[in-house]
């Protein structure tokens, strides 16, 4: 099996700014993670090659610095990374980021061992589009919040396409399902805990030769990149007020927590809460 | 109906076992009023098998012009690949020009792979839909950088403007006896019915209620301590009738499963009622429940953050104040509110 998992380069802190021009984050300055969700489809990955073989390869579309994001990846035990960078792809919504994240897929090779596997969504844009996006303009199927993975039973026919059996969290269960490779899911927290880089691995991420790939590799329209290449755009931003005022009650005895409480209900009674 | 230039605005309704979900209602909320700003024509579009008959006669109770139910056996259960099928040959035939679903495991799985085959945009998890009154365009309003700002988006060019919009952020639509909608029932083309993933089973939650969609929630954050700990906290959560939810920190030291996870890495909620137990409020739980209608919080911190988001707060031990609060409440409430 070959597992393909696209990361994102986020900031540490939610402290970011935005460009009031554009509406998109201003990255410069702000020390950058991997999206702490993207990690737990690394470690499914890292999972399903320990079982089944094959190869882990992750890929992140950014500026070239969130080359680090992928050394991160390889130290925790990827085995080898691609970036895909280029002036043209900046500013860009899910639409056009999941359309360079597909040519990059299409580039790698897909076949009927291909699992790519994303993350629930990026802690800082919170969209969860990019991965049934991707897997829409590669006309894949998709299972969205999975569980659970392994590899299936192979169909008989004996085509050498696989199938995966997934486990998907929905608002009231898990959904069993099958799915037959080349696919794409997203997983969440659920799946497994992620492990921390090795030192063996650190020193192969120092070494290893990362690939970036632009416009011009993936053979994608200039029109269809970047901010420019975009349907959506920002027209607006605006702090949220904070209008609540909170009323705080000190409560350090029984006597006092009393009091508190009574006052509580009865401020819970007022908004017809209770 | 007074419809100009045959202009449609479309929600997605969820059903499960041929009964509509409420989620639906509350698009209805966010589609009469985008409807009626445009002068346009309002429909629910629903996949599914054997759908209600009343259910979907209530969706014109409450506002829908036209509901449109694309049946089949293979539709039962949500399948991407399938409903995606079924709903891009409809947006071909009527060109929406809107098109909004609930941010569900659904909307937020289909909504996405259908923006690509209609070669649109989409903005996720609004919180606020209203017409630009100078284009006619919608604005998309969401939280960004973890609630710290509002975005407001456009898709200015392409059609139809498709976003997500964040359950419970609105009321559900009210029924207004006498008022009806079209109803038609379509059959998909047998090609849309193909599928590369198969439903073998599902196993139901063990507990009901699903915070995303609960209307209460009793939080509990590190101050419980321990595990031992959650136990007042669901006596709480009883008597209120409230779910139960945990931060990060609960979760991640096993005191709750991540289902019940608030917050970026969990669920985001907007409850009636959110009372956040021994929770200090990190800024990435704030942003998974700041939309909270009323928030109680309770904690021995007097400068933790949460108070700074909450409407009233006890500086105190949760231990204590649980019982204190059970005894303040009226007994009527444990019965009335379940």
């Amino acid at each position: 099996m070959r597992c393909i998992v696209p990361i994102k380069q986020v900031p540490e802190t939610n402290s970011v700014k935005m460009d009031e021009k554009t509406g998109t984050m201003i990255r410069d300055g702000v020390e950058a993670i991997i999206n702490p969700l993207d990690l737990y489809a690394l470690e499914a990955a890292f999972r399903l090659r320990e079982r089944h073989g094959g190869e882990v390869v992750a890929l992140t579309m950014g500026p070239s610095k969130a080359v680090t994001a992928l050394r991160e990846a390889i130290a925790m035990g990827a085995d080898r990374g691609v970036l895909l960078s280029d002036k043209s792809f900046a500013g860009a919504d899910t639409w056009a980021t999941s359309r360079v994240l597909a040519a990059a897929v299409q580039r790698l090779g897909i076949d009927g061992q291909t699992l790519v596997l994303c993350g629930e969504r990026a802690v800082d844009g919170d969209t969860g589009q990019t991965g049934p996006a991707l897997a829409s303009w590669l006309d894949l199927p998709v299972v969205t919040y999975v569980s659970s993975i392994d590899e299936g039973n192979e169909p008989a026919g004996g085509t050498g396409a696989g199938c995966c059996r997934l486990e998907r969290l929905t608002e009231d269960g898990y959904e069993l399902l099958e799915m037959k490779l080349p696919g794409v899911v997203t997983v969440v927290k659920e799946i497994a805990a992620p492990r921390l880089p090795t030192l063996r691995g650190k020193q192969r991420a120092r070494a290893a030769e990362i690939p970036c790939w632009g416009r011009d590799e993936l053979g994608l329209p200039p029109e269809c990149l970047g901010l420019a290449g975009s349907p959506t755009r920002v027209v607006s931003l605006a702090r949220p007020r904070v209008s609540r005022a909170c009323e705080k009650i000190a409560a350090p005895d029984a006597a006092a927590m009393r009091a508190a409480a009574a006052r509580l209900v009865a401020f819970l009674h007022d908004r017809h809460l209770v | 109906m007074n419809t100009q230039n045959n202009r449609e605005i479309w929600v997605l309704g969820e059903q499960r076992d041929g009964r509509v979900l409420p989620v639906t209602h509350e698009l209805l909320t966010r589609g009469r009023a985008l409807a009626d700003t445009r002068g346009a024509l309002l429909s629910v579009v629903l996949c599914g098998d054997a759908i209600d008959e009343r259910d979907m006669a209530e969706l014109g109770e409450r506002g829908a012009d036209r509901v449109v139910a694309i049946e089949a056996p293979e539709l039962v259960h949500f399948d991407c690949e399938r409903y995606t099928a079924c709903l891009i040959e409809l947006v071909r035939e009527r060109d929406p020009e809107i098109f909004i679903a609930a941010a569900t495991t659904t909307g937020r799985t289909l909504m996405p792979y259908l923006a690509i085959k209609a070669n649109t945009g989409l903005t996720a998890d609004c919180t606020g839909l209203e017409i630009d009154p100078q284009t006619g365009l919608l604005l998309q309003t969401r939280p960004a950088i973890g609630g710290n700002v509002m975005a407001t988006i456009r898709t200015p060019s392409h059609r139809p403007q498709m976003a997500t919009v964040r359950p419970r952020s609105t009321a559900p639509a009210p029924r207004m006896p006498g008022r009806a909608g079209a109803i038609e029932r379509r059959k998909p083309k047998a090609d849309a019915l193909a599928s590369r993933v198969r439903r073998t089973g599902f196993i139901p939650r063990e507990e009901s209620h699903d915070i995303a969609e609960a209307d209460r929630i009793v939080c509990v954050g590190r101050g419980v301590r321990k595990a031992e700990g959650i136990a007042p906290a669901r006596r709480l959560a009883e008597r209120l009738g409230a779910a139960i939810g945990g931060t990060r920190d609960a979760v991640d030291r096993g005191w709750l499963s991540y289902p019940h996870q608030i917050g970026l890495s969990g669920k985001t909620v907007s409850p009636t009622l959110y009372v956040g137990l021994g929770v200090s409020g990190a800024i990435q739980h704030i942003a998974g429940m700041q939309t909270a209608g009323t928030i109680v919080a309770v904690n021995t911190d007097p400068d933790a953050w949460i108070f700074r988001f909450a409407d009233f707060g006890i500086v105190g031990d949760l231990f204590e104040a649980v019982p204190a609060i059970i005894e303040a409440l009226p007994a009527a409430s444990a019965e009335g509110k379940k």
